[in-house]
């Protein structure tokens, strides 16, 4: 293993690691508040086509990336409404919302398919992002760094600030919460909001990043894998980023290991690899007996104040 | 004719009488219905486009007798059963399932509906109501293979794969005995991704094999992501199914273009004539089912020349890419010298030959 390939294998690891860093930063927020939004794929869809669409019309990337997170963010809203105003079942809500992004999402790139746009790449000079050994740390899009950026910035907004208790209070029991005066649905839109905006993101780093284009459900389960992860990080934002680079490692293995003639595994067992960890860290968080640790304990459940 | 047959519903007619009413009508009007199973979107650029772009030609050329119906987005399993027996239930007389997953959903439906003719793509099982039909994208592998060996520096090219099937396999080792007859040291690095649409896992395995030394990859997975990562690495590759140069200016050296409208005009014609039967047909670069692009500018024109000759070899019978010696990955003779294999042989396939390095 030469220098070149590690840092080339590293920056696949980037790569594959950052969509579902993003999509999972914002469920893990939404579902701290009690709400589990299966639609992440479908909202990461919307913000693929919308960060592409916008980027197509303003030539700006910037704007793509906040059209992305607008479009992530609107359609999340959808299920907010039916799951807070019409206390509709959240299961059955997200998927819905799954379905309708992936839908819409291919309804309105249409008019968009075998268009292209430049490649969101990297804002540092090409004597760093180009560099053969810096590269590792300058030669991402600008999205690689939000997303490492926001990893402290959730942690320290849950855990230090007086909103983020009120996030986590309206999560573990919102009637409480309620009795004493806050607004649990207004936090819950907010927290709906925010997974919708980081789900749309982490969709645009498909559309806008790696392949600058638009193609129907581009994002080939990557939403599903991002759930699965904030299950595995056991809620907990320093475990999620652990995870999301762990997945991302298993992932590119799997390519390394096949494109190297190695056939220890067969591939299905591969796809399955980031389900199955969840599976084994559920076990062994359950052996434990800390009851799920940090799942919140209002996860799922729709509130329904008797006053 | 579907305005009056929801008409007649609302007005509350028994379901049974609006079926016969349908019958009726579509029987007086003499439009015959054809439908067709889609693998991915229509909007992939590649595979399933050039399959509704031979529909399209249907439409073109029959739209006075023949309705085209489609759905997009069928899994190659369990589930594709439902939807092509919901076609035959539209009345569908003739249903194309366009990819070789469908191959035993395809036999399943037809003993269900024996007056209703199946066409499999690409599979090998028949009935009397099903035929198969495939085209020789082998024939353009060769070509591209010829471009990539001459072309690569370091004589390693990656080939991007889907899954083990034969149509495949036959474009695995096309590409790499093509490549192998400009520089006999041609390698092959093959990565099967185990998808035909997946755009995030197609571009990181490109990544992949050029990390590991490819400096030409071509693909056999639908969309043009490998294509794109190339371009931005200053990389060479070629299209699969469409020409994808749109999507990779510099990078898209060439593509290979599935052109199935003929065909498909000629069966639905048959239909209308009612002289359809049960056939394996086998079309490649003679016939026009399988076209070159045009070449980029960064093919130089030697290399152009001999890329020529190939296609022009295929059509008039002079050339043949598995042509014996031909050894196995683990150096067993499998083809000897001054025999060809037979289409037979070729279209149950399942080893690769030497200069191939893969998972399995």
């Amino acid at each position: 293993m030469t220098l070149d390939l590690i840092i080339a294998a590293l920056m696949t690891v980037v790569g594959l690691t950052t969509p579902i860093l993003l999509a999972g930063l914002g469920e893990l927020v939404t579902e701290k508040s009690g709400v589990l939004n299966l639609g992440v794929e479908g909202m990461m869809l919307m913000g693929a086509i919308s960060g592409f669409a916008v980027t197509v019309f303003t030539f700006n990337p910037w704007l793509g990336v906040l059209g992305a997170a607008f479009g992530g963010a609107a359609s999340s809203m959808l299920f907010a409404v039916l799951v807070l105003q019409l206390n509709s079942n959240q299961v059955a809500t997200g998927l819905a919302l799954t379905i309708f992004g992936t839908g819409l999402s291919s309804l309105i790139g249409l008019s968009f398919v075998g268009r292209i746009v430049p490649p969101f790449s990297s804002i540092f000079p090409a004597a760093l992002s180009r560099h053969p050994v810096w590269q590792v740390i300058f030669g991402y899009s600008p999205i690689v760094y939000f997303a490492l950026i926001m990893v402290p910035i959730t942690a320290w907004f849950l855990h230090r600030t007086r909103a983020g208790l009120i996030l986590r209070a309206v999560g573990e029991n919102d009637h409480s919460a309620h009795s004493i005066g806050y607004s649990v649905v207004g936090v819950r839109y907010a927290a709906i909001a925010f997974g919708g905006a980081m789900a749309g993101i982490g969709g645009a780093y498909f559309s806008m990043v790696i392949t600058p284009m638009w193609a129907e459900k581009m994002t080939a389960g990557r939403g599903w894998i991002a759930l699965a992860l904030v299950v595995f990080a056991g809620w907990r934002t320093g475990r999620l980023l652990a995870g999301a680079y762990f997945f991302g490692i298993l992932m590119a293995l799997e390519l390394y290991a096949k494109a190297a003639g190695f056939s220890f595994m067969p591939s299905q067992f591969w796809a399955a690899m980031p389900y199955l960890m969840t599976v084994a860290a559920l076990t062994i968080i359950s052996a434990r007996g800390t009851q799920g640790a940090n799942a919140p304990a209002c996860l799922g459940k729709p509130f329904l104040p008797s006053t | 004719m579907a305005n009056v047959s929801r008409r007649a519903l609302m007005k509350g007619v028994g379901a049974a009488a609006t079926l016969s009413m349908i019958a009726q009508m579509a029987k007086a009007e003499g439009k015959v219905k054809v439908g067709f199973i889609f693998l991915g979107p229509i909007g992939d650029y590649g595979w399933t486009w050039a399959h509704n772009k031979g529909r399209e030609a249907i439409d073109a050329a029959l739209g006075d007798k023949v309705e085209t119906v489609y759905v997009e987005n069928v899994a190659e399993d369990a589930s594709a059963v439902p939807v092509i027996r919901d076609l035959a239930n539209q009345g569908c007389k003739l249903i194309f399932t366009c990819s070789y997953g469908y191959m035993d959903q395809t036999i399943q439906v037809a003993s269900e509906f024996p007056d209703v003719k199946f066409e499999h793509c690409t599979g090998f099982k028949r009935a009397d109501n099903v035929a198969t039909y495939n085209s020789k994208f082998h024939e353009g592998r060769a070509v591209l293979g010829t471009i990539a060996g001459k072309m690569s520096k370091s004589g390693v090219l990656g080939y991007l794969g889907s899954y083990k099937v034969p149509e495949v396999v036959l474009g695995v080792n096309a590409f790499c005995l093509a490549a192998q007859q400009q520089n006999p040291d041609a390698k092959v690095k093959l990565v099967m991704i185990d998808s035909w649409f997946d755009p995030p896992k197609e571009a990181a395995a490109t990544d992949t094999l050029i990390n590991l030394g490819c400096d030409i990859v071509t693909t056999h997975t639908d969309s043009p992501a490998a294509l794109q990562i190339l371009e931005q690495k200053g990389l060479y590759g070629f299209g699969q199914g469409a020409d994808m140069s749109s999507f990779a200016p510099n990078a898209h050296l060439t593509a290979i273009e599935d052109i199935w409208g003929p065909y498909y005009v000629q069966r639905a014609q048959a239909i209308v004539d009612g002289t359809w039967k049960s056939e394996d047909t086998w079309d490649g670069m003679k016939e026009g089912t399988v076209i070159i692009s045009p070449y980029n500018k960064a093919v130089p024109a030697d290399v152009a020349a001999l890329a020529d000759g190939v296609q022009a070899g295929w059509k008039d019978g002079s050339y043949d890419v598995f042509k014996g010696p031909i050894y196995d990955q683990d150096g067993n003779l499998k083809v000897k010298e001054g025999e060809t294999m037979s289409l037979a042989d070729l279209a149950v396939i399942d080893w690769f030959v030497k200069g191939v390095e893969s998972a399995a």
